[in-house]
């Protein structure tokens, strides 16, 4: 094959998984802002499932709690996480080599099992009513894995003796955390917290599960209504989620490109 | 009593003796060297003078006291670390001033300070750029201006100068006596280069598989090694396999299979019938044209083998009757060829018998 026909071949196989990938999702964008009730056939350009969206009282505070629970497990999963990547960082020796392990399972494990085994556990161990704080805790456990490893990444590109050199400076432990270890890996733990930020708030199998009967999140909201049908404001909604995921993943990459793109 | 005491100390990896039953004692005001092979064990000791790493047995003291226990920041003992470990989300101003900051100093002293270490080495127009904008040489200095700011007892350089070019390396050398001069502080240098030992201690400490083998001013190391890792690992040495004929009296007399009597200055641990040594540099071996008359103690005839043209002097290596060959240095004095011996020239070769040292095996 000529060079030109090997190039042509490349670039048509890279347009098709790029195609196969993302036409769904364009799919739903377009039909977003179709006017008409039916994800049929395209009918002119409006905006209304949008403005009808905000007018959804139902919607509007399944969004608040997806909102406040992402705040909260991104912003708890963060702290722990951290700790956690750097505790893995530092210590590798004797039986703490299992840690890495028992901190990563959990972003490995099927959502089936971790939402099954969490109902289980706040039901039948904790007698705990189901809502806002069990889905809270739910999220916080399949985030830290992933503050942890991109931490840890972080950390683990850096030179050992920088932390050497603080303290052989005259900083104490905590004023080397403070001054040298903490900004360095500060791009990790912000693309950490926009990570968890992103699992929790489309998260769907798990907290299903561990939801209860009170509270729901816009995932949950936009199952339950498309159970009648796919209607334009679910396009409309799931197109703005859609929009957010990505700023987010686009900025974690940008904070921590050695985690989620390769080496640079 | 010396500024550091090292008594006795040993340190173990696993199977791996880094250090065995080390001591030494570093006067304050000096620039001392650890010279060695990599895997000898001199980081390994930088590492526990800074506190980085304590010994398994035996004790360090600083100023008299001994450092067991006292944590790398409570020690009065900076260090230029090889990498440099330049805080990269810091300018070189803040780099330089977080040793005053981390000791809670006044504003005011800290700038003051700043200052003056900046303008010693050189930086005061660099004090707003952070590392990754500076030369190798410019990360440098900053990191010695780092290490000193707080005028500390003592100050550790773990091969300072092993990721700069060698045209920069020779520079930075003499910038570092000097600053070592001007500042009054010990310096404790690590480096695995016997040139750059040789260049800028006041002493040099050998060691070889975490032992040191010997501690002397320069010249004694390179003129007087007392064995034969010493006399090799540093600078170019010939040496001969000998036999002591007579020890004591005046005269060491040595005798070299198949080229006869090596005469050498006494040693008190030859003994007659000792099997040894006898080692003796390329530039204080003479080269004669052969049949002149020689008054040289020790003087043989060989044929010239190769030779180095190194500009400044051409090395020569001499094949002695006996089969061994000799290095010899000759400084180039007049320019192209002449004077120049060229290979298979028969030569006199002979040296003064206070030019080579015997070595026991």
């Amino acid at each position: 094959m000529t060079r030109g026909g090997r190039l042509f071949g490349l670039w048509t196989a890279a347009l098709a998984v790029y195609a196969f990938l993302y036409l769904p999702l364009a799919v739903v964008v377009i039909f977003s802002f179709n006017d008409s009730l039916l994800n049929a056939e395209w009918v002119g350009f409006t905006t209304r499932w949008y403005g009808q969206l905000f007018e959804n009282t139902e919607m509007l505070r399944a969004a608040a709690n997806s909102l406040i629970i992402a705040l909260g497990a991104a912003t708890l999963a963060t702290v722990l996480g951290s700790m956690a990547g750097i505790a893995l960082q530092r210590w590798q020796s004797g039986f703490l080599r299992a840690l890495p392990f028992l901190v990563l399972a959990p972003v490995a494990m099927p959502e089936i099992l971790l939402g099954v085994s969490l109902l289980l556990f706040f039901r039948q161990v904790l007698d705990l009513t189901l809502g806002l704080v069990s889905i809270l805790v739910a999220h916080i456990t399949f985030s830290i894995g992933f503050v942890a490893i991109i931490v840890r990444v972080r950390l683990a590109g850096l030179d050992e003796s920088l932390f050497e050199a603080a303290r052989d400076l005259g900083a104490s432990p905590w004023q080397t955390f403070r001054w040298v270890t903490l900004p360095l890996i500060l791009p990790g733990i912000l693309a950490g917290f926009l990570m968890s930020f992103t699992l929790s708030i489309d998260d769907f199998v798990i907290t299903f599960f561990v939801a209860g009967v009170g509270v729901t999140t816009l995932p949950l909201q936009i199952y339950s209504m498309i159970k009648v049908a796919v209607s334009p404001e679910v396009n409309a909604v799931s197109t703005l989620l859609m929009a957010l995921t990505l700023t987010l993943i686009a900025l974690a990459s940008k904070l921590a490109p050695d985690t989620l793109r390769g080496r640079a | 009593m010396a500024l550091l005491e090292i008594r006795k100390v040993s340190r173990r990896f696993g199977n791996l003796k880094a250090l065995d039953d080390v001591s030494l004692s570093i006067e304050a005001g000096e620039f001392f060297t650890l010279l060695g092979p990599s895997g000898c064990g001199k980081t390994t000791l930088l590492r526990l003078i800074a506190g980085f790493d304590e010994p398994d047995s035996g004790e360090v003291l600083l100023d008299a006291q001994p450092l067991a226990g006292i944590p790398a920041e409570k020690r009065p003992v900076h260090t230029v670390f090889q990498s440099y470990a330049l805080f990269p989300h810091m300018t070189v101003a803040q780099n330089v001033a977080f040793p005053l900051q981390m000791a809670g100093k006044h504003p005011e002293e800290i700038g003051r300070r700043l200052g003056e270490v900046l303008e010693m080495v050189h930086l005061a127009d660099k004090a707003q750029q952070f590392p990754n904008e500076l030369s190798g040489g410019q990360k440098q200095r900053v990191a010695l201006a780092r290490a000193l700011i707080n005028k500390p007892r003592l100050l550790l350089l773990d091969e300072p100068l092993a990721a700069l070019d060698a045209k920069l390396r020779e520079q930075i050398t003499s910038e570092l006596i000097a600053l070592q001069r001007d500042v009054g502080i010990t310096f404790v240098f690590v480096t695995h280069s016997q040139q750059e030992a040789l260049a800028v201690s006041h002493r040099v400490a050998v060691m070889n598989g975490g032992r040191v083998e010997q501690v002397g001013a320069p010249e004694q190391i390179y003129g007087f090694p007392r064995n034969r890792f010493v006399a090799d690992f540093i600078g170019t040495i010939n040496l001969l396999p000998v036999e002591v004929r007579v020890a004591g009296g005046d005269a060491l007399r040595l005798v070299a299979n198949g080229l006869g009597e090596i005469v050498s200055t006494p040693v008190a641990e030859a003994s007659t019938g000792q099997r040894g040594a006898y080692a003796v540099r390329p530039e204080r071996v003479r080269i004669f044209s052969a049949g002149d008359v020689c008054e040289l103690d020790n003087h043989f005839q060989g044929t010239v083998n190769e030779h180095l043209y190194l500009g400044d002097v051409t090395v020569y290596k001499i094949a002695l009757d006996n089969g061994a060959v000799l290095e010899a240095l000759l400084a180039n004095s007049t320019s192209g060829r002449t004077g120049f011996l060229e290979r298979g020239a028969v030569v006199g070769v002979g040296w003064h018998r206070s030019a080579g040292v015997y070595l026991r095996d």
